[in-house]
């Protein structure tokens, strides 16, 4: 088997693997990257991200401010210790982005302009146009080019890790036009490949959106933490589930039901005037919205499309130049994909799901547990979305957090000796015998798209926007069904040149597993927070039971076990979440409350 | 699928170097609604059809630059392409033209990325700045200058549209012009003279025989034969300025 030694592995391209990559080059350039992508870097679902990055900027804004609506916004699931680190280094990274090319949008005295998001008190926002993530990751990757030490390997399927003696010392990997097996060797290994959103069926992400190394670290015992909380962004294409970006909303779009009434203020929102205004109405967080649209579509006040139900997002009044200049492509992908010219004629849009909030456990400076093992970006649980991700924080997050994995991961390469070869191989000569037994074993019974298909409807079903005990029960027993059936999973395809079949079946192998962190730790949670609401008796959070982080632990052939670790609160006590009327009336309460301090 | 699905038939050029001495066409019958692109007419053949078919795909949404072929001849985005336009006829999808065919319809990217590299895409800063001083200034009108020519996402649509390229693999091509106009026309870059050296040389803007066809097919609206004409005004400037005795011109 072809070897190549690294002092640190980084599995994923993305905006994080990326940050990483360049992070450990510029700590150490003696330090020799592996870069290891399933596709070239530029194809990384951060390409699709189009609204936004969160930096304070604006002297009426606050690291305070930022911090509050990134608890608060997370129901008080946050570790409010590192969302201070987080908020503080936000504005430096977009600013590193900068001098690294990056073309956010500009005022006219050449100044970056800034923009308003769901959730935010204060306008925060970085943007690029609406192709935020586009830009961040196309300069990151081209940035990348510079640094002689980060050694890529596109278009190779991480296939496995390997883990000896309490450690992690690499990955196997599956050149993809050869189907040639490569280990890459590593004194350290970074995880970011992102999130898992394709175990549901409506969903914003790219079809490579697999949970890859979630499912990866979880298998070598590193826990899957709040993993039952799942982000539906409110304004997707019903059927595709294409994302229509939150920036719409704060360019000054509106939301109205089929009576053309702006149903948000019957849902704590309001009053809907005067508009826009932050944190209220179509401002409010992502999970409020998406509640308030399931309660529209039970009453039969939604609109039926071809592709499902809906309601309109209207942006008319913005006028054309402006929809042009700031949301370029979305009045590309209205017209291409629904034949909708924003300018004349509202959108139809729905949730689907968009963030895994969970992921793998890290501590405050992106280590997992198992020594050696290092994550980042949305595959990872770092602690700053809590129940729900507030909008534009996870582009800040990748590069943020990407920086501290690959100094920390560089930090631990240089303090240890590389392992012995000769164990380390005989790991590799074992775990590519697996990948290979997925193609070899096939009794050919069971259609990789049928389970795949399955899952995702049951995903939908059972965690879905509002969720109950007996559906998540059945999705439960549907899960455990199919990982059985994948045992016979078909691969009709024996060669080994780009043989995508084989991929297929074994990015199906870890949607099911991070399919069964997620349902699992959603049935344990009998309470209601943020992105997990339950209608059978549990629709209230429970602090005294629930204020803590679920964690997942993979069990070999049987359910994963569920149990929970403390919560790091610093400054913020639990709190109401109120937007609107009420959310403005909470903070001149705590003003006065403040003053009466002083 | 319910009865009211139109059925398209969509023929495929196929190649498994394992098993095929060269390429064939084979059709599928594939059910559809109005909605539907050619990707996803893909899909639904891997998933239903036959599992061996393989191409590159992922967004969905034009801007991960993966899924380019040649469809019914003409260099497309797979996911921006929609089957109701070529109903009732057939529709054919190739590997993009001009690239080597690894297996179906995945081209080989390598000599794409190669000069993509080349270039130095990134800023070398003309003045260096601390993090701690800011961002640099730029005014939208300086932003406009690379906006459009920033905008390319790598979908090699348009190394499949240029004539060019399809003599000569060494010229470096519309969309990496492009990139290296977007630095070269960078407020904030000092490298414009390094990749001048690239742009003048053989197969530099002097290979581009002004076809114009790469802005055609561009799916992004980034105009590649600008750049390349902007470079070649830029690259015979140079040329005269070489002339002049040192130190005047400047």
């Amino acid at each position: 088997m072809d070897v190549f030694k690294a002092d640190v592995a980084i599995v994923g391209a993305g905006g994080a693997g990326l940050r990483a990559a360049i992070a450990v080059a510029e700590a150490d350039p003696s330090l020799t990257v592996a870069l290891i992508s399933k596709v070239y870097p530029m194809r990384s679902h951060t390409v699709a991200a189009e609204g936004g990055s969160a930096g304070v900027v604006q002297a009426n804004d606050s690291l305070q401010h930022h911090f509050d609506d990134t608890v608060t916004g997370g129901d008080w699931l946050c570790e409010q210790d590192t969302v201070d680190y987080f908020v503080a280094h936000c504005a430096e990274e977009m600013v590193q982005l900068e001098h690294w090319g990056c073309p956010w949008s500009r005022k006219d005295d050449g100044h970056v302009d800034i923009r308003a998001f769901g959730g935010m008190k204060i306008e925060r926002t970085w943007f690029a146009a609406d192709k935020t993530g586009f830009h961040m990751l196309h300069t990151l990757f081209q940035t990348s080019i510079k640094y002689p030490s980060i050694k890529r390997f596109d278009e190779h399927f991480c296939c496995d890790l390997i883990v000896d003696d309490g450690r992690c010392h690499g990955v196997l990997a599956i050149e993809i036009g050869t189907g040639e097996f490569r280990l890459i060797q590593a004194k350290a290994v970074i995880i970011a490949t992102g999130g898992a959103g394709r175990v549901f069926r409506q969903n914003t992400n790219g079809g490579i959106v697999t949970g890859d190394g979630m499912a990866l670290a979880y298998r070598y015992g590193v826990p899957l933490r709040d993993m039952e909380f799942i982000q539906y962004h409110p304004t997707c294409l019903p059927g595709s589930g294409l994302l229509i970006t939150e920036a719409c909303r704060g360019e000054g779009g509106i939301m109205v039901n089929k009576d053309g009434h702006r149903y948000l203020q019957d849902y704590g929102l309001g009053p809907a005037d005067p508009w826009p205004r932050k944190k209220a109405m179509e401002l409010g967080p992502r999970d409020r919205l998406c509640q308030a649209f399931w309660h529209e579509e039970q009453n039969g006040r939604t609109i039926a499309t071809a592709q499902g139900q809906a309601v309109h997002l209207d942006l008319r009044h913005l006028g054309k130049e402006k929809l042009h200049q700031r949301l370029p492509q979305i009045c590309e992908m209205a017209e291409a994909f629904l034949g909708v010219d924003p300018v004349y004629a509202p959108i139809p849009v729905r949730p689907a799901v968009h963030y895994t909030m969970g992921g793998i456990l890290v501590d405050t400076k992106t280590a997992s547990p198992l020594p050696g093992l290092y994550a980042a970006g949305e595959c990872s649980s770092i602690g700053i979305h809590g129940a729900n991700r507030l909008g534009s924080n996870s582009l800040a997050e990748l590069c943020v957090f990407g920086k501290v994995a690959g100094s920390e991961a560089a930090r631990f390469a240089r303090s240890i000796a590389a392992a012995n070869s000769t164990t380390i191989e005989r790991q590799a000569d074992a775990a590519r015998q697996r990948a290979m037994n997925v193609v070899s074993r096939s009794k050919g019974s069971e259609r990789i798209s049928v389970l795949r298909n399955e899952m995702a409807l049951s995903m939908e079903r059972g965690c879905g926007i509002y969720r109950t005990g007996r559906d998540m029960q059945d999705t439960c027993d549907k899960i455990d069904e199919l990982k059985l059936r994948y045992r016979d999973v078909e691969v009709g395809d024996k060669s080994s040149v780009w043989n995508t079949e084989w991929l297929l079946a074994i990015e199906l192998g870890y949607l099911l597993d991070v399919a069964q962190a997620i349902v699992y730790s959603a049935l344990n949670r009998k309470e209601s927070r943020g992105a997990h609401q339950r209608l059978d008796g549990f629709d209230q959070r429970d602090d005294a039971n629930y204020l803590k982080h679920s964690l997942a632990h993979y069990v070999d052939a049987g359910p994963p076990r569920i149990d929970y670790g403390p919560v790091a609160i610093t400054r913020s006590q639990p709190g109401t979440r109120a937007y609107g009327a009420a959310g403005e009336q909470a903070e001149r309460d705590r003003k006065r409350a403040g003053a009466a301090h002083e | 699928m319910n009865e009211t699905h139109k059925v398209i038939a969509i023929e495929v050029l196929r190649y498994r170097p394992e098993l095929d001495e060269k390429p064939f066409f084979q059709t599928y019958q594939v059910p559809f609604t109005e909605e539907m692109s050619v990707l996803q007419g893909l899909l639904y053949i891997k998933d239903e059809l036959d599992g061996t078919l393989s191409f590159r795909w992922s967004c969905r949404m034009a801007i991960c630059g993966s899924c380019g072929a040649m469809i019914d001849g003409v260099p497309m985005l797979g996911c921006h392409t929609f089957l109701r336009d070529y109903y009732p006829n057939k529709v054919r999808v190739e590997p993009l033209a001009h690239f080597p065919i690894e297996r179906d319809l995945v081209v080989g990217a390598d000599d794409f990325i190669g000069k993509l590299e080349r270039i130095k895409p990134y800023i070398v800063p003309k003045e260096p700045r601390t993090l701690a001083e800011g961002e640099y200034l730029q005014t939208p009108a300086q932003l406009e200058r690379i906006l459009q020519f920033s905008s390319c996402i790598n979908c090699m649509l348009c190394y499949a549209a240029c004539p060019q390229y399809g003599l000569d693999p060494a010229f470096i091509g519309p969309g990496v012009l492009a990139l290296l106009h977007r630095y070269n026309a960078d407020s904030r870059d000092a490298a414009r003279a390094d990749r001048m050296q690239l742009v003048n040389a053989e197969e530099g803007v002097w290979s581009c025989t002004a076809v114009g066809y790469c802005s055609e097919v561009c799916p992004k609206g980034v105009d590649p034969a600008n750049a390349v004409n902007q470079n070649k005004t830029a690259s015979a400037a140079d040329y005269f300025l070489h002339w002049l005795p040192k130190g005047s011109g400047k």
